[in-house]
């Protein structure tokens, strides 16, 4: 791929991925956040972090559909960041709008709560992540170890679909049409490996 | 995600006040109208002479008294919130489903049935219950059981009142709500686990309660078919799932009625449900709760016990565990 054009796909992913940011942000300046502000922030932000995981996990087996398409791997990173970029205002805005810093609040919901338990789980795992992210990180554990280390994404993501799960009223389905996307990928990767074995096997026969 | 420092005088305590006194000169306005609106009232009042259903809109003016038993000291909701933020799941989930779809309530002839433990069952007309008492301003706090709140000014008298022209029997020890229900206009109900008409329910003590209201309007208007017209009840210190909308029967009974939240899940919503922010909700804290239609600094509130109106309320639950009857 020209140099050019993969600039301009990172600025437009760039773009894209700010988008819910920058609805909230002008929605703040200009005091247009909806009824309840708060749940507005919150629902866009963890929204925005489970449809961002959920891209950063197809891109795998995009490419391996679509071999032409394996250029992808280069947006896995930014991609990746923006989902964790997202989680930790999530994060922010139960402790700051939720919980007003009040640890004691905090202490007591994570212990009580098993979906605020789960949710801080789905952030404490996607932490190590974001830290191993640089490229000195990579050569430093070597690519072995930081591919293991970065399956954690997966446990990542299934903690952040129960938090969801728990989170809304028993009867409300809307985590569903996420829960079904993230269950396809991640079905989709043992049937692919074994998939390749059986090729294998066939080949050595 | 705090962007700067909250003012020290928050917009809301500039705005709210402003936009309730607009809504009172408007009022005063539309009172001494003779002259500058005649021309619109004027058509406005013929059409109703000769269409009696006009009147039932939603927007139409009522007249009210003051109460000594209003709440004071808060900024007004504004009524685009109140109207646009709604809980009646007949009309849809989504909190802004039943202002898009509740046009379709027939809220004209309407009636109440009153049935049960009463010397005779009997049916209210809507006219009739509006000219029964003077229809006296309340504001209240509204605090739904998801931790978001309100204060909203309600048009009404109490419940007390109506329950008198009921001639109860002495046995009558709870009285149930029912809200209209029809599958075919409300089309977004059927689909729902919960099982219609929509029931809830009070202890005799609660609904006689001179702050339990018969609500008819808000803002000094008939009251917009999502919240609940034509007739619908407010109970303040309870969470707002406990204030039936749109009111067709009301039944004396001698044991606790089944209500619709509680069928539904027993553990989150109790038959008392009096705001307490002692007693937590399964997935939630009651401790603060977010007022709607501030900006996001200023939106946490502490919730107060029984909505702010212990004074008033606590000793209807004298020697209840309020933890293990929530």
């Amino acid at each position: 791929m020209k140099r050019q054009t993969l600039i301009l796909i990172k600025t437009l992913t760039w773009l894209a991925c700010l988008v819910p940011l920058a609805r909230l942000l002008w929605g703040a300046v200009t005091n247009n956040l909806g009824p309840d502000p708060i749940a507005n922030i919150t629902f866009t932000t963890g929204s925005a972090t489970l449809n961002l995981l959920t891209i950063s996990l197809a891109l795998t087996p995009v490419r391996r559909l679509i071999p032409e398409l394996s250029w992808l791997v280069k947006f896995r990173r930014l991609i990746g960041l923006f989902a964790f970029f997202y989680a930790t205002l999530h994060l922010a805005t139960y402790v700051a709008l939720y919980a007003g810093f009040d640890l004691h609040a905090m202490a007591a919901d994570i212990a009580k709560r098993r979906y605020i338990t789960m949710g801080l789980a789905a952030w404490l795992l996607l932490l190590p992540l974001a830290a191993t992210s640089t490229n000195w990180a990579i050569r430093k554990m070597g690519g072995k170890n930081w591919n293991r280390l970065h399956k954690l994404v997966y446990v990542a993501a299934v903690c952040g679909v129960i938090h969801y799960w728990w989170q809304v009223k028993p009867g409300v389905l809307s985590p569903l049409s996420i829960t079904l996307m993230l269950a396809l990928l991640l079905i989709s990767r043992p049937i692919w490996t074994w998939n390749q074995r059986r090729k294998l096997r066939l080949r050595a026969a | 995600m705090l962007i700067g420092k909250p003012p020290d005088i928050q917009s809301s305590e500039i705005t709210s006040p402003d936009q309730y006194a607009q809504y009172l000169d408007r009022r005063r306005f539309l009172r001494g109208a003779a002259a500058a609106g005649a021309a619109a009232l004027g058509v406005a009042r013929l059409a109703e002479i000769f269409d009696p259903g006009l009147r039932a809109q939603a927007g139409t003016k009522l007249e009210t008294v003051k109460s000594p038993l209003t709440t004071t000291g808060e900024p007004l909701t504004s009524l685009e919130d109140i109207t646009h933020y709604n809980n009646f799941y007949e009309f849809g989930v989504d909190k802004a489903d039943p202002a898009k779809n509740a046009e379709a309530l027939p809220t004209r002839p309407w009636t109440i049935r009153v049935e049960g433990k009463v010397k005779t069952p009997k049916t209210f007309d809507i006219e009739a219950l509006l000219k029964l008492r003077r229809l006296e301003e309340r504001v209240y706090r509204h605090r739904c059981v998801e931790a978001w709140s309100m204060v909203i000014p309600w048009v009404g008298y109490s419940l007390s009142e109506f329950i008198d022209q009921c001639d109860p029997l002495p046995s009558a020890k709870y009285v149930q709500f029912l809200s209209y229900y029809d599958h075919k206009v409300e089309k977004w109900a059927s689909g729902q686990a919960i099982s219609w008409p929509y029931s809830e329910g009070l202890r005799m003590d609660e609904a006689m309660h001179p702050l339990t209201l018969l609500t008819f309007g808000l803002y000094g208007q008939v009251l917009p078919n999502q919240n609940g017209a034509p007739v619908r009840i407010v109970v303040p210190w309870k969470y707002g799932f406990k204030s039936a909308k749109s009111i067709v029967a009301v039944r004396f009974l001698e044991k606790q009625p089944p209500t619709t939240w509680n069928d539904q899940a027993a553990n989150e919503y109790g038959f008392y449900s009096n705001v307490n922010p002692n007693v937590d909700h399964p997935r939630w804290s009651q401790k603060v709760e977010r007022r709607i239609g501030q900006p996001f600094y200023s939106q946490r509130r502490t919730t107060l016990m029984f909505n702010g109106y212990a004074d008033q309320v606590a000793s209807l639950y004298n020697g209840m565990d309020l933890k293990r009857n929530f």
